[in-house]
């Protein structure tokens, strides 16, 4: 073997292993700040004042912080909270959001422009801000401190769902419209039986990425719904009594995101069609 | 209806005939002329509610000293935002965003450089495209909590770092010298997963044939990627850039659950909801957010004439 072919393998060879070093450490420094809180979880109040951040706990099986954690910081509640607010929340995002789309993509009616124009501007607004004013309108119907008020924020204030359901909606032929428009069927019906059933992978898209956007929304229950917990802000509190126990605190936080994880393994190829679609907005 | 769709072959789509025209038996007409209007009232009806109508609202509401409470609003006209561009409490937060914007820099360069790296044949690479991806769903107040203990005094951080012989610690989030640092690569770490699975889409999107053909003209690695990778993911590049100004002047949450804006970390969005809502200062507070609004509208405005082909097409 000549020379320079062994140096060229050594350098690939030296390229590879700094490729999975990298990769590694990339890895390790996502995987630490969660695995750290893990640990602690599972730590006795006493054995985590005495131990280092990186001491296992002497009891893998010691629950107790996730019973107190469930009990006394509200996060029975909050997944309640967060279900119920995911149902109908997504239900409404669904059917608002694909009547919409049905009527942009199979229609042509006067103001067509006008409306497509008022979604896209709206995109725009960032929608932290304008809580200055939407306040005000959610107060005015007398939905301040009620689940509703989050149930309709999260209907009205979405646009890219809608945007995913119109590029889906495309890609099927109106001929099939035309031929169930022959054998009778109104509009209503088409929609009902023909469209809505067919846009099922799409709906799909959405009830993951939009339920993902509603389950770690905090800003708007803690603004809108004080006195109640959902996941977020059940957790937000722990600030407060469990300030100073930080075990407790780590096995709220795990609580909270192992549903995410669980989501996310079985749920990869669906999330990732979503941010592609969604995102790019 | 059903057994229909299936038999129809799948012709590709006719544009020109559809809607009313489209050979129904007409006879219901001023009703299905009604039809998509009613099929869009729902959508437009809250469209306009929780979004046009505050909009409008905040505009008029950023003329007046409203309180948020009062039933009069006195208008005091351009006052709030003389305000908002003189009192240095409030416009010297806008420089709190430089650190998220160099930040979200960061951010670029490693989601770039992973994607590159696994965008080669990879082991396992499932496994670390996930791992890297995943902190970005992870719940913004579990994250909080999740820095909050890694930048304890004592913590994670300073034991790892007392391991390599770094033993005089800043205090992470209590020192307001660091404390926007350590926000703003905590933000880092929860957004790097978004950029670096576009990115990544983004290579992948690129024809294979490609890179064989740069392979057999006898390119390298390195050419590879400033010859082909990187024009071909310029545009997404160029959007991210833009979403960065945009986000790093809209930061929120992450300053306000881990520090809830003390030490010198406030943002505007922060200083603008405390107005509204701690200090009942709604007209103020509609001024800051009409500016923002206004600045983000610029940079928008500015990403659509650089970068024109990623116009939105809703039709």
């Amino acid at each position: 073997m000549s020379a320079p072919d062994t140096r060229l393998r050594i350098t690939g060879a030296a390229a590879t292993s700094a490729k999975y070093l990298s990769l590694v450490i990339g890895v390790l420094v996502t995987i630490i700040p969660l695995s750290v809180l893990f640990i602690a979880s599972f730590k006795t109040s006493g054995e985590f004042g005495q131990s280092g951040p990186f001491d296992l706990p002497a009891n893998w099986f010691n629950f107790a912080n996730y019973v107190e954690a469930f009990q006394k910081g509200g996060m029975v509640e909050g997944f309640v909270n967060t279900t119920l607010i995911l149902a109908f929340s997504l239900v409404g995002t669904i059917l608002i959001g694909t009547m919409a789309a049905y009527a942009i993509d199979r229609f042509r009616f006067r103001g067509k422009k006008l409306v497509v124009g008022l979604f896209l501007v709206a995109t725009l607004i960032p929608g932290v801000t304008s809580q200055v004013a939407t306040f005000q309108i959610i107060n005015g119907l007398g939905l301040y401190n009620s689940m509703a008020a989050l149930v309709l924020l999260f209907m009205g204030t979405d646009i890219i769902s809608i945007y995913i359901f119109i590029q889906f909606m495309q890609s099927i032929p109106t001929s099939i419209d035309e031929a169930a428009m022959l054998d009778g069927a109104n509009r209503w019906t088409i929609y009902w039986r023909v469209i809505l059933p067919l846009l099922r992978p799409a709906i799909a898209t959405v009830v993951i990425v939009k339920g993902i956007a509603i389950y770690n929304e905090f800003y708007l229950p803690f603004l809108y719904w004080p006195s109640h917990g959902t996941i977020s802000t059940s957790l937000f509190r722990f600030k407060g009594p469990f300030g100073a126990h930080w075990e407790i605190i780590a096995a709220g936080t795990i609580l909270v995101i192992i549903p995410t994880l669980i989501a996310f393994v079985f749920l990869q190829r669906f999330i990732y069609r979503g941010l592609a679609s969604g995102s790019v907005k | 209806m059903v057994a229909v769709t299936s038999a129809v072959p799948r012709t590709p789509r006719r544009r020109g005939r559809r809607g009313s025209q489209s050979g129904v038996p007409a006879g219901r007409g001023a009703l299905a002329k009604l039809t998509p209007y009613l099929f869009l009232l729902a959508a437009v009806g809250l469209l306009l509610l929780l979004t046009y109508l505050p909009a409008a609202n905040m505009l008029w509401y950023s003329l007046t000293d409203w309180d948020g409470l009062d039933l009069d609003k006195d208008f005091v006209g351009v006052d709030n935002y003389v305000e908002v561009f003189t009192n240095p409490q409030i416009f010297s937060v806008f420089g709190v965003s430089l650190y998220y914007f160099v930040g979200s820099f960061a951010q670029m360069a490693i989601a770039l450089y992973f994607a590159a790296l696994l965008s080669y044949k990879t082991r396992f690479s499932n496994f670390f495209r996930g791992v890297l991806f995943f902190p970005y769903l992870i719940n913004g107040v579990a994250i909080g909590f999740v820095f909050l203990y890694l930048f304890q005094p004592g913590g994670t951080l300073d034991t790892v770092l007392s391991w390599v012989g770094l033993s005089d610690p800043p205090l992470w989030l209590g020192d307001p010298d660091v404390a926007n640092y350590s926000l703003a690569a905590t933000s880092v770490w929860r957004y790097t997963g978004l950029n670096f699975v576009l990115f990544l889409g983004a290579i992948q999107s690129i024809p294979g044939e490609l890179y064989e053909a740069a392979e057999i003209d006898g390119a390298n690695r390195w050419q590879q990627f400033w010859a082909l990778t990187f024009p071909g993911i310029r545009r997404i590049i160029g959007l991210s850039f833009i979403l960065a100004i945009a986000g790093s002047l809209s930061v929120f949450e992450i300053p306000f659950i881990m520090t809830g804006g003390a030490n010198g970390t406030s943002t505007f969005v922060i200083q603008t909801l405390q107005t509204a809502f701690s200090f009942r200062q709604v007209g103020l507070a509609s001024a800051m957010a009409i500016v923002l609004l206004a600045i983000v509208l610029i940079v928008t405005f500015v990403q659509r004439k650089l970068f024109p082909d990623e116009k939105v097409d809703l039709t």
